[in-house]
């Protein structure tokens, strides 16, 4: 087992982040992955933009085909404090104001010049893939896109499970596209012939990495918690979900993940945060809904702060549900990525959605939830209010609602958000006093 | 085929269908399930779900948009976050204020994901109605996206069938796309009447005999359809100086009325829309021959309307269908009407808008949400386009 390594840069100024040996790992391979796709001119390698949810990396890989996220780049936007202005300079092309952020950041970073976070110029893609999963907005944002690039654009529609289940339906309408369209386009694009060994290779490559993260998410579990779920949970997921699930990269570093996870676990430690490790562990909460991303650090320090740890969430659920059960199955390549796609969280219908945060409140001992709600994206907060009523009523815990954006900074009031928080603690707390006096 | 029995004036038949848009207690529909045991309502949401096949079940499909600028909204509001559009949330409101306890069930069609996540928010709050979400595909190759919709279809077709307590025969199926056949040549009559008579059609009359086929059993619908077209063709009406305009973005929550009114107070008149697009969203009569599924299904992949919900998998094909509506109507100009937050309509717009830039078609846009209620900034904005178009057209 390797040792936590509290990792804080020497000389650097007061205010820069702490960050555990597991968070600059994952920050030196999304580094590295920029760098590749910079430079994907130079090497030759083609580029394939897909989207997180549903994405098919095995697949691409297996068509030597770089994998660029749009959403990750506008969360790298967002985080870097640019989208605003990209946000900004889509509405003046003539985009709404009332449309998701995420497209609009990726529209006006285009128009600006495309830059990558290594401040070098992104690759034109030579293909959209377009996973329609969990989300209508995609459609739209890959037409845009296409309308831009004029490339070869693949829509690999996945069905919604709105009666929540998977049918054969489904599965074979998936399949039969996976084989028809999207690998035979795959195929042209790249010059590269499909070979499903190599892609059984990938898969046995992913479930090895899903398994790690199973167990560092569900060391949540445990008193104090050892990580966050949701503000460090982000990390956590970034290389499965984007350019690395697959790859031996994704398993080290979920293996080093765990394995620094257990020890912090062992030493009871609770998560580390920007400023060092978290004091007393107050509150567990469960959170719902993307984070913000433009005050991501200033969001988070008003949980830390008040000793408040998320231990479970369903935004690190977008690019894969994996505590229920699944893995990707190498031995049925094609259908697992059908049923990868299906399951993804913003593909499930509400009532499973609720199901999900109930069962997280038990398991995990959670004294609430929180949702934050989007302001950008009616996939995630359309019928929200309603999932807090219902989740609420199931567990006796008390709820609470904050409202921001993703990536667009003019949605994020701090001093509202840090009042119904803080308000939302001392409900927990009345919420005790009650429980321990009626004991 | 379907005859009136008393022809009637525009006027008549006119009032008839704005009481039946204003009756937010759907008593017509209420009536009709109550003349006869054991029959059954099935609503559903925009845009597009097969009614041939709730038809044939003996059921009444009924047309669900919102509540529109006369429902108090008290409820529904309590269920949405302000940045989410109107329809879902009056559509709650109908639902908790017992406006639809009629309706046996409710189908969710794919359109976006507000009402699909409403199909899930129906189950929890309605557990007692059959809820489902009727999923069709964005792939329009027969052996792939044809395969899923007819198996989606045939689920339909099977809970219908427990439902009513008997399956739904091919010949029922058959019989009904004949009925629906019938009705759609009917819509597309009075479509290209109004394109070619605006004046003698007016858009808010349109409007309400479209709207009226959501609430009414399809024969009678067909027959109001008749007696309208007839009563209009027959009645001379003053003809304006109003420019030609097609309106679009309406597919989902509806605009008040007023707004329909307004645009042509203001100098348009409105020859092509995508309003309840469910009504013409089969564009020619459906095979009635042979399998009645496999014939909705290759209506539905070849000969269906385009709109901001479908994929088009032709880049070069993108927005071309409002080209042609504007070619079909000898329209003037385009009208971008989109409900406040609607994501389809607003996403879309830009790339719609760039092909018209390049057809050289003229546009204006704005937003609306169904209880809107000033009018004043969409008639002044809708006139001086049309004066805009008029001046163009002189230079
Ligand atoms: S609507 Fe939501 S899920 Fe869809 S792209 Fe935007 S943020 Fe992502
Ligand atoms: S108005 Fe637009 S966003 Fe709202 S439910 Fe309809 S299609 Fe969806």
């Amino acid at each position: 087992m390797t040792a936590t390594k509290i990792v804080t840069s020497r000389g650097a100024p007061a205010k820069e982040a702490v960050k555990d040996a597991s968070m600059v790992k994952q920050k030196e391979m999304m580094a590295a992955h920029y760098d590749r796709l910079t430079s994907a001119h130079e090497t030759g390698h083609k580029v394939a933009a897909t989207f997180v949810p549903g994405n098919l990396n095995e697949l691409i890989m297996c068509f030597d085909l770089l994998n660029n996220l749009p959403e990750v780049n506008a969360i790298q936007n967002g985080l870097r404090r640019v989208s605003g202005s990209y946000v900004l300079e889509a509405e003046k092309l003539g985009h709404s104001e009332d449309v998701c952020t995420y497209v609009k950041s990726d529209i006006g970073m285009m128009a600006k010049g495309n830059l990558a976070p290594n401040g070098k110029k992104f690759p034109d893609p030579n293909v959209l893939l377009l996973s329609y999963t969990g989300c209508f907005t995609f459609m739209k944002w890959f037409e845009l896109l296409r309308e831009q690039y004029k490339c070869e654009t693949i829509m690999l529609h996945t069905p919604y499970m709105g009666d929540g289940k998977i049918t054969k339906n489904m599965i074979d309408y998936m399949v039969k596209q996976l084989k028809e369209e999207v690998i035979p386009t795959l195929e042209r694009v790249s010059g590269i012939k499909f070979d499903i060994d190599r892609l059984r290779e990938y898969l046995k490559k992913s479930s090895k990495a899903e398994d790690d993260l199973v167990r560092v998410l569900q060391c949540a579990k445990s008193k104090p918690s050892p990580i966050d779920a949701y503000f460090g949970g982000i990390y956590y997921i970034g290389p499965i979900f984007g350019a690395f699930r697959g790859t031996q990269d994704a398993i080290d570093y979920y293996r080093f993940l765990r394995e620094e996870v257990e020890d912090r676990m062992a030493k009871g430690l609770g998560p580390v945060t920007p400023d060092g490790d978290m004091g007393k562990e107050k509150y567990r909460l469960v959170v719902e809904g993307p984070p913000n991303y433009t005050s991501f650090r200033q969001f988070w320090k008003m949980f830390y702060d008040e000793g408040a740890v998320v231990v479970a969430s369903s935004y690190t659920k977008v690019g894969g549900v994996y505590d229920f059960g699944f893995r990707h199955d190498p031995d049925k390549p094609l259908e697992t990525l059908a049923e990868y796609c299906l399951g993804v969280y913003t593909n499930r219908s509400l009532p499973m959605r609720i199901d999900m945060l109930v069962n997280y409140i038990n398991e995990y001992e959670a004294d609430g939830l929180l949702i934050n709600s989007i302001k950008s994206c009616n996939s995630f907060s359309a019928g929200q209010l309603l999932m807090m009523r219902e989740v609420e009523k199931r567990t006796g815990k008390p709820a609470a609602f904050v409202e921001s954006d993703l990536v667009d900074p003019r949605y994020f009031s701090a001093a509202n958000i840090k009042n119904r928080l803080e308000s939302y603690f001392q409900m927990i707390d009345q919420k005790r006093v009650g429980a321990s006096a009626a004991a | 085929m379907a005859t009136s029995l008393n022809p009637s004036s525009t006027a008549d038949i006119v009032a008839r269908a704005n009481a039946l848009f204003e009756d937010l207690s759907f008593t017509t529909a209420r009536k009709w399930k109550a003349d006869k045991p054991g029959r059954k309502v099935i609503g559903y949401m925009p845009i597009y779900v097969p009614r041939e096949i709730i038809h044939a079940a003996d059921m009444l499909p009924l047309g669900i948009v919102g509540g529109g600028d006369q429902l108090e909204v008290i409820h529904g509001d309590a269920y949405y976050q302000s940045y989410i559009c109107r329809i879902p949330r009056s559509t709650v409101e109908l639902g908790v204020t017992g406006r639809l306890d009629f309706v046996d069930g409710m189908l969710f069609p794919s359109i976006c994901d507000v009402i699909r996540n409403l199909s899930g928010m129906w189950k929890l709050m309605f557990p007692h109605v059959y809820s489902h979400y009727f999923d069709v595909p964005q792939n329009y190759r027969d052996d792939i996206g044809g395969n899923f919709y007819i198996n989606e279809m045939a689920e339909l077709r099977h809970d219908l069938g427990e439902l009513r307590g008997k399956p739904i025969t091919d010949d029922e199926l058959r019989h009904s796309i004949a009925v629906y056949n019938e009705n759609r040549a009917l819509v597309r009559d009075l479509y290209s009447f109004r394109a070619e008579r605006p004046w003698q059609a007016p858009a808010a009359e349109v409007y309400l005999m479209i709207r009226a086929g959501l609430v009414l059993p399809v024969e009678e619908h067909t027959v109001m359809l008749r007696d309208y077209l007839a009563a209009a063709r027959a009645e001379e009406r003053p003809m304006r100086d109003n420019c030609r305009i097609v309106l679009t973005g309406m597919f989902c929550e509806q605009p008040p009325l007023n707004l329909i009114k307004s645009l042509e107070l203001s100098g348009c008149y409105v020859v092509d829309d995508d309003l309840l697009l469910v009504t013409r969203w089969l564009l020619g009569d459906v095979e009635t021959k042979g399998d009645p599924l496999l014939n909705l299904s290759l209506a539905f992949l070849h000969h269906s309307e385009s709109t901001a919900a479908k994929y088009e998998p032709n880049q070069k094909e993108k927005g071309q269908h409002l080209v042609r509506a504007v070619k079909r109507t000898a329209a003037e100009g385009v009208i971008f009407a989109a409900p406040s937050f609607c994501d389809p309509a607003l996403l879309e717009r830009p790339m719609l808008q760039h092909v018209l830039k390049e057809a050289g078609i003229p546009y204006i846009a704005f937003k609306y949400a169904e209880n809107s209620g000033q009018m004043q900034p969409i008639r002044e904005q809708a006139g001086t386009f049309a004066d805009s178009i008029k001046l163009w057209s002189g230079a």
